[in-house]
Formats: C-alpha cells, sequence, structure tokens
C-alpha cells in the first residue's frame, strides 16, 4: 500500500533495462519501501541493475516478461499480485526505437515494432489496469513520447505508436480515474540513454533522471500528463500548429 | 453485491481508494456480506481515523447502521446496550439528560462506538479511567462464519481483547453495553494554567494528573530556545450540582436545565478547493501565539460545556478540508515514562524542522489494558496534526519513528498512514498472539483492511520473517 506521503510499498517495471524506467524506480524508491519487480527480456542485465537497487529493507526480483506477447500479461501481472499483494506503482516503460531505414519501408519489421511499442504496450496497460481496478488504488505510469504529439518522417512507425499509446492512455486514465487508479501519462523530449546513444541530441534533450523527476512530481500532484522538460509543453503547443511545409523544414535532430 | 463504488479516505483526506459500500442496519449486514470477494470486507463508523484503519480498496466496506434511540440504558447497572453503528455524539444527547456519561470519549464525538471499540480510543482521563475497552462489558460479533458471539472480559476473553483495539479485523461489532459515568451537570469544572516550557510541564502534569480526572496539554510546536514546549494546561472534572449553585448565588438551578445538552455546529468548512498552503508556517505561528496568550496563566474552577472542553474541533464542521488538496497527517506516539529526553528530542525535532503543527497535545497514559493491539500504555503520548504533502516531511517521519521506537514506544494504529510493517512489529511485541486468536476467528481472511496491508497485520510470523 501508499502511505499518507504518496510513498509506494511494491513498485513494478515492466521494462526492468529501460533507463527511464530504472531512473524513475530510483527516483520512487523510499525508505518506506519493500519491493521492486524489474520485468524484462534480458533477465541477466536485470539482475545487474536489481545488484544496484537491493538493500537490506528492499528485495528486487527480476521477472522474464515478453512485452510484444500480450497473451501472457493478465497471467504475469495476476501472478505479480499474488506474490507480492498490493501493487502500488507500475511504470510501463519498455519499448524499441527500431531502424527508422528499415521500418519505414520493411512490412515485418514495421509489424513487429507496432506489436512491441502498441500491440504488447496496450495488452500491458490493460493487464496492470484491471489489477489496479480490483485493488481499488495504484498509480500507473506510461512512458510515451514527444515524438506521438507529432509524428515525423525521420521515424514514423515509432512515433505512429507513441501517438497510439499516447491517445489509448489519455481516455482509458480517465475510466481508470473514478475507480482510484492513476494513470500518468508522460511525454518525454530527446532523452539521453541506451535507446538514443550515438544519436544526435535534439533541442531540450534531458536525461532519465529528469524524467525520472517529473514523474515524481507528477505522481504527488495526481497530474494526468507531464512534459520532461515541461518547456516541451509550451514548445509543442507551439510546434502542433506549425503548417505543415514549414514543420517539415524544421531542424529538429 | 450491488453496492455502490465510493472512493473513501480516513480524516486525514490522503490515499483514497475504492470500495463497495454498503450502508446498512445491522440485520442487513449478512446480506451485504454474501458473496464478497477476494478483497474482503470491513466495518467502517464515521471515518475519523485519520489514516487507512477503515479503507478496504477493491472490497466491500460496510457502515453498520444504527438509531441512538435504540440504545437501552441499565439504571441499576450504569450501563448501556447500543448498536454500535452510533455515534457518541447521538449516544450523548441521550445519555446526559438522564445523567450519564461516556467513561471515554476522545477529541470527537463524531467516532461511533464501534469505531471506539475497534480503536481502543482513550481520552484526557485515560491516566484514570484507561481506554474504551476497559469499560465494555460485553460486545456482539458478527463472525466470518456469518455467527454471532457475545463478548466479554469474562466470555472468551481472548477474543474479546484481539476485537478491543483489533481495527475491525476480528469481524463487524454489532452491538456492545458499556458501564457508564454518573454526571450530576453537563458542565465541566476546568482549571486552566500556562506553562512556559517542557520541563515544567513534564512537573506539573506528573505532580497533579492525579487531582484531576481530565486533563490534557496543548504544546506549541513552534516555539523554540527557552519557549520550547510553551504550553497551556487543561484539567478538570464533571462539576457537581453545588458548584453550579455556587457559581450563581440567590438563584435555583434546576437540575435538569443542569443536565441539558445540545451542542452546535458553529460554522462548517465548504466542499471548496482551499490552497494547499493555506495551513503554513506563518498562519500556524500566529494562530498558536493567539492560543497561548488567550489562555489565562492561571484559572481555577472555570465552568465550560462539555463540547468545548472535550470536542472544541467538533463546532467546526469538516476542520480537515482547512488542509486542501494535500490533506493532513497526524502522528500519534507513546514513550514509556522515563522517556522524557526522548519526548523533547522529538519536540526539538519537529520545532527545528519549522512543522507547522498547530493543536499539539501531550498527555499522560496511566497503565493499558490486556488487548494486545491497545495502543495506550504507561506513558506520554504526543499527538500532533502537520498538512501533508510537505518538503521534507518523509525524513522527519523517518527520524521521529526511529526516536519513538528506540524509546520503546510505538504508533497509534487509528491515527496512523505512514509508518511500516516493522515498526508496528517493535511497538507492538504481542502482534504473533494477536495474529493467531483473529486467524482462528477468521481462517479464510474475510476481514481486511488498506492499514492491515500496509502494515502486514494479517502475515503469519513465518511469512514475515
Amino acid at each position: 500500500m501508499k502511505n499518507a506521503l504518496g510513498q509506494s510499498q511494491t513498485i513494478v517495471l515492466l521494462g526492468g533495462n529501460s533507463d527511464i524506467g530504472v531512473a524513475i524506480v530510483r527516483a520512487a524508491v523510499t525508505p518506506f519501501t519493500r519491493q521492486v519487480v524489474l520485468a524484462c527480456r534480458d533477465t541477466a542485465r536485470g539482475e545487474a541493475v536489481a545488484a544496484t537497487l537491493r538493500s537490506e529493507q528492499l528485495a528486487v526480483a527480476v521477472e522474464a516478461f515478453e512485452g510484444g506477447e500480450p497473451a501472457g500479461h493478465e497471467a504475469f501481472v495476476a501472478g505479480l499480485a499474488e506474490r507480492f499483494g498490493n501493487l502500488d506503482l507500475v511504470i510501463v516503460a519498455y519499448g524499441l526505437l527500431g531502424d527508422a531505414e528499415v521500418t519505414r519501408t520493411d512490412v515485418a519489421a514495421a509489424v513487429a515494432l507496432a506489436q512491441v511499442n502498441f500491440t504488447g504496450t496496450v495488452g500491458a496497460i490493460v493487464a496492470v489496469g484491471n489489477q489496479l481496478v480490483r485493488q481499488g488504488s495504484g498509480s500507473l505510469v506510461v512512458l510515451s513520447s514527444v515524438a506521438g504529439e507529432r509524428v515525423r518522417a525521420a521515424n514514423p512507425v515509432y512515433g505512429g505508436t507513441k501517438a497510439g499509446i499516447d491517445g489509448f492512455c489519455q481516455g482509458y486514465g480517465d475510466w481508470l480515474a473514478p475507480q482510484g487508479v492513476h494513470l500518468l501519462l508522460v511525454r518525454p523530449g530527446f532523452v539521453h540513454s541506451a535507446m538514443t546513444q550515438g544519436m544526435k541530441a535534439a533541442p531540450f534533450a534531458t536525461s532519465p533522471e529528469k524524467v525520472a523527476e517529473v514523474t515524481i512530481k507528477g505522481l504527488r500532484a495526481r497530474r494526468r500528463m507531464v512534459w520532461a522538460p515541461p518547456i516541451l509543453r509550451v514548445v509543442f503547443s507551439v510546434l502542433r500548429h506549425v503548417p505543415g511545409p514549414v514543420w517539415r523544414r524544421l531542424p529538429l535532430g | 453485491m450491488k453496492n455502490p463504488r465510493r472512493a473513501l479516505t480516513g480524516w486525514g483526506r490522503s490515499n483514497a481508494t475504492v470500495s463497495e459500500v454498503a450502508e446498512v442496519p445491522n440485520h442487513e449486514i449478512p446480506a451485504a456480506l454474501q458473496g464478497v470477494g477476494p478483497r474482503g470486507a470491513l466495518a467502517r463508523g464515521l471515518g475519523r481515523s485519520y489514516g487507512d484503519a477503515a479503507q478496504n480498496g477493491g472490497g466491500l466496506v460496510v457502515r453498520p447502521l444504527g438509531a441512538a434511540h435504540q440504545a437501552v440504558i441499565d439504571p441499576a447497572q450504569g450501563t448501556v446496550t447500543v448498536p454500535a453503528g452510533v455515534s457518541i455524539d447521538d449516544l450523548l444527547r441521550v445519555l446526559v439528560p438522564r445523567g450519564w456519561f461516556v467513561p471515554v470519549t476522545p477529541g470527537t464525538r463524531f467516532v461511533t462506538i464501534g469505531g471506539a471499540i475497534a480503536s481502543d480510543i482513550h481520552g484526557k482521563n485515560h491516566h484514570v479511567d484507561g481506554s474504551i475497552g476497559n469499560h465494555v462489558r460485553s460486545l456482539t460479533l458478527l463472525m466470518a462464519d456469518g455467527s454471532q458471539r457475545v463478548l466479554g472480559p469474562q466470555q472468551q476473553p481472548e477474543l474479546f481483547w484481539a476485537t478491543v483495539g483489533g481495527m475491525g479485523l476480528t469481524g463487524i461489532i454489532l452491538e456492545a453495553t458499556i458501564g457508564l459515568l454518573p454526571v450530576e451537570t453537563s458542565a465541566m469544572s476546568v482549571d486552566t494554567t500556562r506553562i512556559p516550557d517542557l520541563d515544567t510541564l513534564f512537573a506539573a502534569m506528573s505532580t497533579t494528573d492525579e487531582q484531576y480526572r481530565y486533563s490534557v496539554a496543548w504544546i506549541d510546536l513552534l516555539a523554540k530556545g527557552a519557549h520550547l514546549g510553551r504550553s497551556v494546561l487543561t484539567c478538570g472534572d464533571h462539576a457537581p450540582l453545588a458548584q453550579l449553585h455556587a457559581a450563581a448565588p440567590g438563584t435555583t438551578v434546576d437540575p435538569d436545565a443542569a443536565l441539558a445538552f445540545g451542542p452546535k455546529q458553529l460554522v462548517a468548512v465548504p466542499p471548496v478547493p482551499i490552497p494547499s498552503r493555506l495551513l503554513n508556517k506563518l498562519t500556524v505561528a500566529a494562530f498558536n501565539e493567539l492560543w497561548f496568550r488567550k489562555a489565562p496563566r492561571e484559572r481555577k474552577g472555570e465552568l465550560q460545556g462539555i463540547s468545548a472542553f472535550f470536542h472544541p474541533l467538533d463546532f467546526v464542521g469538516s476542520w480537515n478540508r482547512l488542509y486542501g488538496q494535500a490533506g493532513l497527517i497526524q502522528y500519534q506516539f507513546v514513550v514509556p515514562f522515563g522517556q522524557e529526553a526522548t519526548m523533547r528530542q522529538v519536540i526539538e525535532r519537529l520545532s527545528a524542522a519549522g512543522a507547522a503543527s498547530f493543536l499539539a497535545v501531550l498527555k499522560r497514559l496511566g497503565p493499558g489494558n490486556p488487548a494486545p493491539l491497545s495502543f495506550p500504555r504507561e506513558g506520554w503520548t504526543l499527538a500532533l496534526d502537520l498538512p501533508g504533502g510537505g518538503a521534507g516531511l518523509a525524513e522527519l517521519f523517518t527520524d521521529l519513528d526511529r526516536m519513538v521506537l528506540d524509546a520503546g514506544g510505538r504508533h497509534y494504529a487509528a491515527k496512523d498512514a505512514l509508518t511500516t510493517p516493522e515498526a508496528m512489529r517493535r511497538g507492538y511485541p504481542r502482534l504473533a498472539e494477536w495474529q493467531a486468536v483473529r486467524s482462528q476467528a477468521d481462517p479464510h481472511g474475510m476481514w481486511q483492511s488498506d492499514l492491515a496491508r500496509r502494515l502486514h497485520l494479517l502475515d503469519t510470523p513465518e511469512q514475515t520473517a
């Protein structure tokens, strides 16, 4: 359960090797926290992350999880609840950037990316949502991206999946709220992380730690959506309305 | 189950969880419990516990209804038998005009009898009379299997004492018979003293407490240095009829009028958005200064009404809304006598943090009762309110928890919304004994609460080891 300061006893990260996800977990862990679950594909890497989190008061479990295979999601989440009790904070942070050169033209690659980033993620969010509704409480953080706010030619499949998740979560979060469940949609800009290694940074680039800081603040204030860095909300309220011919010429990295 | 789903919080207005809510009279409770799901059920009274004690997210919450006119007074025994859903407010309106008073009242009249027993509440008379559990002659408990048991200190005492202070986790209390205190008037005779600092307060309370049935001190936690612990000590007892005569010489006091009791709410805080920072260090410091200065240096035998003496906050409806969206955090603990240095440390830590606490209350507790989870034990108890959501609160409460537990103290579950399973185990060494009685009465885990989940109250000792 959470305490009156909004601190969580049990935290689950779907995408246990996501730099942003792990940064959010680190920021959410307090002396009140007892259990962290890192659900990921590469459990060996997950164990390495777990070793940096684990302490005398904090148990960390690493669980094998295939984000792109939603058929198992419901049972997976229910199993976590059975073993660890109330899931107080669940962070859905998995996803692939994909190689735009490939996904733009290769049908199988495009579908595979959509399978993980959209289909599998929707399945995971619904499975988690069901569990939190059964609890009558809990927080669900979903990582969207500004790439979904106005999808660009530079990476349309990735941007499209994020746009889909973002839109789904806005409606789904509103449906969850009266059932005691708080869904927070996080829209980061360019984040220096393993996913973006070697890429040229876009304006207003940020770090996983900064995204985590904004996320924790948003959780505390029970916001439905946060931007990281927050200035991007203003930037995108302009970019959203830039005429197409201008938009397509903007040097956005 | 076709009950409405509602978001519930405690009086601190933090951590809402959604559950099904059934507001039903006692005889309809078994039907309401039919088909209860895996998240179980819990009784809830008026929701005046501060934290998550009366919440059961995802499960069923039962609010037993009852009316004060169903109360049966036995003048020969000096007892009242009352449905558990009746509030002390309603009960006092029946009892006082007939010359009776409840044996224990907390700082608000808006608690139910069932909730009072489940929390084993104490009042300003704990050093003399103990907590409410000491005055329960018998109670009827609805068990998980649907049967009803009549329990008392001599009837199945183990389950009785597991239910007293048992936070609703042994079953639903349907009815209770409670010993009463005879009173001649509805007035209180009150002595008020301003106390300059903490050491003077410890000394004053230790030497004068035994002369009074009721005593409590309000402490200004924002005072620092030489003024640390400055406070207003109020002590009193029920005024005898003769004192009312003496106060109005030359007139005759009608004995019925002397027992008049009909307190009214003066004002209510409306359900409008209130900035979370309304109660801040500045406004609370100003309030505390005013409160201290308006108190007389020393006044003896002042006549006050029951509400003014016991329940001053009840004059303001929904006062918890003043804390805005972030709600408030109440923190109450006890440390044994001899740990005055710890109490000083705690107060110094709060004062140094500039924590905007108004109406912090210090009280001497008398011996505890046999209930394994009953909060009161001999020692000093401090209760304070802080606005939720402030910076540094987590560190502050972590420090306070450590000081309290290292001193052999413990936290009051009915007030708690913060602490940990480990703190509960250190503070309540008889928890495992309570768990054994509880799981025998409820082998399939029918009774659950958010508090029980947070503090791992229902775990077997093996699981937590």
